[in-house]
């Protein structure tokens, strides 16, 4: 039980890293892909503090997360409009 | 530490390397679809597994049916996410 | 021994520097708005460390969530994509000197505070168990302080107000594809059950009328997105009655709190449980239809500014 702290703290980093797509691009395709990916880190980052840290609460944190996930995904692919943003 | 205890911590850890080999995938594929391709696999394999490592521990049906939909839902966005994101990527590229 | 969440907290505050760095260092206006969404979840995630569930879920659902969809939504409608210039130095330095001079002031303001007065948990606990609920949040938000609530209820039909009254490009959002159905048909019922069940949580546990609102509010943007539902086809009076009835009903309530028991938003003995669930029900249905019209934009036909 003593890994999950540090469990939760690489999922972080691997998430932080993955900032560096969302900088980069080149595409807003590869910024908002980034962008999904650092979302679904949080989730599970959320899912380990919670079973971590025995709050239960938590879970709805991550249950909000994942519902809006979705809709910024729809909100971005149907109203993005060009490919190419330096 | 029960055996209950390391299945859940060893499938959360298994979950991570899906998160790993995500990022990795994102940072080093070459264009956008095969990052998509990278970032759906770790979404739904790495979310997966640590859901089911959580329900595990937390060893309590409705926890676990909760989860269960977490899942789901990030199931179904990232895989028909991935979809309209590859549309839009291949509209731009037209 | 020392805390094993500590190299998780140090890395959660470096990262938000970090982020928070990046989206004011951008230029591109999408790469600011992506990068104020991510700074919004490493936010929720710092108010889950420092054990505000309630406040983590608020922000995840309008701070990350509905704000990065009506930021979208709004860049889309601008005819060219904005491209910030550096500012004049003597503006940066005046922003950097107040900037901080307000970090200074909080510091001292952290480094001051006596020690036993954090929080009012003590005054509400106290009180609880007259508010009619167990969530000493709830009871806050919606009994001990309530005209917070109503005041931010205000805000809200008030930016919606003003947003109709300027009237604004109508969305129009593109073609999705045959796929979005099946996406539609899991997430709309799913927000539907999940708004319900965090108004239904907000009563003992973290929840509650605005969380629950963002979440309704998802689904119904997923509906227009998809061109499932077109609000502008459908009679404009009845929405806008929808978006008004919250702050009406909050109003309503609190000058029948007066009559009752003569004093402002103040419930009768023994039925505060029943109004404080009416009215957040009624404010879930009317922010989350707000949230949903303000996204669209204008709502009557030919209303192209």
């Amino acid at each position: 039980m003593i890994l999950l702290p540090y469990l939760a703290t690489f999922l972080l980093l691997t998430a932080l890293v993955g900032l560096i797509r969302v900088m980069r691009g080149p595409t807003t395709a590869d910024r908002m892909l980034a962008a999904q990916l650092i979302g679904t880190s949080t989730v599970a980052i959320l899912l380990v503090i919670g079973v971590a840290t025995e709050a239960p609460a938590l879970f709805d944190v991550a249950l909000v997360f994942a519902i809006l996930a979705a809709i910024s995904l729809a909100a971005f692919v149907a109203t993005a409009r060009s490919g190419h943003q330096p | 530490m029960s055996v209950q205890d390391i299945m859940g911590v060893g499938i959360m850890v298994l979950g991570t390397v899906f998160f790993l080999a995500g990022t990795v995938g994102i940072l080093r594929f070459p264009d956008a679809f095969s990052r998509l391709h990278a970032v759906t696999k770790a979404d739904n394999l790495g979310l997966a597994l640590i859901a089911l490592g959580t329900s595990i521990l937390a060893a309590d049906g409705f926890t676990a049916a909760k989860l269960f939909l977490i899942w789901i839902l990030i199931a179904v966005s990232g895989a028909i996410g991935g979809h309209l994101i590859a549309r839009h990527a291949l509209r731009d590229k037209s | 021994m020392t805390d094993p969440w500590i190299a998780f907290d140090l890395t959660l505050a470096g990262g938000m520097l970090v982020v928070a760095w990046l989206a004011l260092a951008s230029r591109a206006a999408f790469q600011m708005i992506v990068m104020f969404m991510m700074f919004g979840i490493l936010a929720s995630l710092s108010w889950v460390r420092l054990n505000a569930p309630d406040v983590a879920l608020a922000e995840a659902a309008v701070g990350a969530g509905i704000t990065g969809a009506l930021l979208l939504r709004t860049l889309s409608s601008l005819r060219h994509a904005p491209k910030e210039r550096a500012p004049h130095w003597p503006i940066a330095m005046v922003a950097g000197v107040l900037s901080l001079i307000i970090v200074g002031a909080l510091g001292a303001a952290l480094l001051m505070a006596p020690e036993a007065s954090l929080g009012y948990d003590r005054a509400v606990a106290i009180r609880l168990d007259q508010s009619g609920v167990t969530n000493p949040v709830t009871a806050v938000l919606l009994n001990f302080r309530s005209y917070d609530t109503l005041l931010e209820i205000a805000v809200l039909s008030a930016a919606l107000a003003i947003m109709l009254m300027l009237g604004s490009k109508p969305l129009s959002p593109r073609p999705l594809g045959p796929l979005f159905l099946p996406f539609a048909k899991v997430i709309v019922p799913s927000s539907v059950i999940i708004a319900g069940y965090l108004l239904w949580l907000g009563a003992s546990q973290p929840g509650g009328a605005f969380q629950a609102a963002a979440v309704l509010a998802a689904g119904g943007i997923v509906l227009i997105l998809g061109q499932h539902y077109d609000p502008r086809a459908r009679d404009g009076a009845l929405i806008r009655l929808v978006c008004g009835i919250g702050l009406a009903g909050f109003v309503l309530v609190a000058i029948g709190g007066q009559i009752l028991t003569s004093e402002m938003l103040r419930y009768p003995e023994g039925l505060e449980k029943t109004w404080i669930v009416m009215i957040e029900a009624t404010l879930t249905v009317s922010v989350a239809a707000t949230l949903a019209a303000l996204f669209v934009g204008a709502l009557r036909k030919g209303t192209t500014a």
